[in-house]
This record gives structure tokens, sequence and C-alpha cells, in this order.
């Protein structure tokens, strides 16, 4: 999958608004964002989490892309804020540290991303080549029903 | 000049504009002065009034989108400044009330007395920048602000209280205030 078959699938699931702090797992992802002049480029990722509660109340769908290591900087923007006011955005959150295997920094941040989100309760699903497609419309889907945010997590060598 | 005193010169002043409110004090004050279905109150999420302010205006640059905003907040939040003044949103106001310390905890002090914030802005690219000191000279600054073309930035310069103010907390619950907000961003 590349970023430009992804930027598809979320326009097509409805997604409109695109913010973040970049990964170099989404590297042709936000590549392909800011060749169509539709990407924020955000200083950290709760403020990000921030604007994006702010387009959709403008009535956007919005998804900000982040690292894991962002989850940790966004954690109360969306405790306090996303879920406590039903202000849905996707967060796709790249999984560095995955499967313990990653520079010292990322692992504990790895090994705790999915049970950071089961925390929050944020629904979320792990992306996969063959199955991304169903999890973009699950994630559209979930955020719609619930008016809550929805994560998807991306494992390295998913996009190229 | 307390913030219940600036409030009571602005908000008169305003007519459709969408009012983002910082979290504490500014947030309670305001809904004690007049709540209106145009403002929205950040009751948690310190510092991220601007961004969600700055989220609004991208995606309705027609409406007037004003936040109400303290120097604790903007100083949890200076990349939104940098961000505002990189994008140059026209419709976009950022009033900040500026006491020097955080009210809502205990006046507990900033470091907004030794760093001048509205420097930032203008250093950021903000368009219009003004510090006001005095109530004498707020309703003018707050007339020519609200038509002035932004992003612009108003600085006002208030006392801490000195008693703690038994002031009502928000009574709506949040997705109320999302929900009505939602619906005031749609109304021309």
């Amino acid at each position: 999958m590349t970023g430009a078959d992804f930027f598809r699938l979320l326009r097509e699931a409805g997604f409109d608004f695109f913010t973040g702090v970049p990964c170099s797992l989404v590297k042709s992802l936000i590549a392909t964002l800011e060749e169509r002049g539709g990407y924020i480029p955000e200083t950290r990722e709760d403020a990000a989490v921030g604007l994006a509660a702010g387009a959709c109340m403008a009535g956007k769908q919005p998804v900000v892309i982040m690292q894991n290591s962002g989850l940790g900087v966004c954690l109360n923007a969306l405790a306090s804020l996303s879920l406590i006011y039903h202000l849905p955005c996707l967060l796709l959150i790249t999984w560095r540290g995955y499967q313990g295997k990653d520079a010292p920094e990322h692992l504990i941040m790895g090994d705790i991303s999915p049970i950071l989100l089961e925390t929050l309760r944020v629904p979320h699903r792990v992306l996969s080549a063959e199955t991304v497609q169903d999890s973009v419309h699950w994630a559209a889907e979930t955020l719609k029903q619930s008016s809550q945010p929805v994560a998807l997590l991306l494992p390295p060598g998913v996009m190229q | 000049m307390t913030l219940a005193e600036a409030l009571t010169v602005i908000v008169p002043l305003l007519r459709d504009e969408l009012v983002v409110h910082a979290n504490g004090f500014i947030s309670r004050e305001s809904f004690n002065c007049n709540d209106r279905p145009g403002n929205f109150y950040m009751i948690g999420s310190m510092g991220l009034a601007s961004s969600i302010a700055l989220g609004v205006a991208l995606n309705r640059p027609e409406r007037r989108v004003i936040v109400f905003d303290g120097d604790g907040n903007v100083l949890m939040n200076l990349g939104s400044v940098a961000l505002i003044g990189a994008l140059q949103p026209a419709n976009l106001v950022h009033v900040v009330f500026d006491n020097e310390v955080y009210g809502s905890t205990g006046n507990q002090r900033t470091i907004s007395g030794q760093v001048a914030l509205e420097e930032i802005a203008r250093s950021s690219g903000y368009k219009c920048v003004q510090r006001v000191d005095t109530a004498a000279t707020l309703r003018s600054a707050a007339q020519e602000f609200l038509t002035c073309p932004g992003p612009a930035f108003l600085l006002i310069k208030i006392e801490p209280d000195r008693e703690e103010r038994k002031i009502g907390r928000i009574t709506h619950e949040p997705p109320q205030i999302a929900a009505r907000f939602k619906a005031a961003i749609r109304t021309e």
C-alpha cells in the first residue's frame, strides 16, 4: 500500500481534514497530503487533537497523524477534550517499538501503545496490507456511530 | 482592571462571533457574564483553546473566530501561536487576558511578567498586535480588533483577583456545549 492508496481510502470514507506530526512510517502519506495542499503541520500531537476538535465542530471529519510517542503527548487532550465533548477524529498512529524491535526510546511506548488506547477506551485496530480497506471503513463507521475518536495503529512495513 | 471588568467591556460588543474560551476563570467568568450559544467553554485540555479556534477558523473562513485565552494557556502551547502566524487565518482574533498568574489554582506566578507574549505573536506574523493596560483604552481597542484583518493578537493586562472569587462553574454538560457551538457555527 502506498500513501496515495491510503489517502484515497480515507477520502472515500469521508475524511476531509488532515493534521498531525510526522513519522517516517507515513512519509508517503504526508507527501501525498502536502501535494494536494490539504495538510496542516502541527507542532505537537495534543495541539493536533485540539485543531481536529475545532475542525470537527466546523463540520469536518478529521484525521490526526502521529507516531506512538505522540500518543503519550496527547493523552490529556483525548481524555479532557475529544472524549468528554464527543468530538471524534481518526488517530492514525504509527507503531514504533513494534514487537520489541526498535531503538531504545521506542521500546516502552511500543509495548504499551495498545494498552494505552484500551485504557482510554478508544477503539482501535492494527493495520495490515490485507485488511487496510476494511479497517478504514470500520474506523469511519465506528467514529460516526460513537461520536468518539478511533485509532488505527500502523506497524512498520505496511505502508510504502 | 480585573477579568470581570474587561469582559464587561468586550462581551457587549460581540454580535455573531464564535468565541472559544480557555479553561478556568476565563470560561467561568464569561459564562456568568453572558452565556451565548456561540461560546465554546473548554473546561479541560489546558493550552488548546487557540488550537480549537484555529480548527474552526480554517474551515469557516467567513466567520469571525475569537479566542479568549490566558497567559498560562498561551505559554503552554506557544507552538499554536507560531502555527497561527504561519497559516495567517484572516478571521482569527486571539485575545489574551494576562494576569501573570495561574488564577484558577491560587495565583501561582507564570513567566508572562518577564516575557512579552505580544512580541512572540508579532514575531510569529500576527497582522495586528496590541497591548492594552487600562480599562479606558480597552473599548476602542476591542472595537478595532473585532474588524481588523487577522490573525490579530490583543493582550489585555489584568490584575489577579486578590481573594478567591466565588464564581459558578459551567452548568452545561460538555456534549451540550459542543452541540450548541456546532449549531452556532452552522447559523449564518
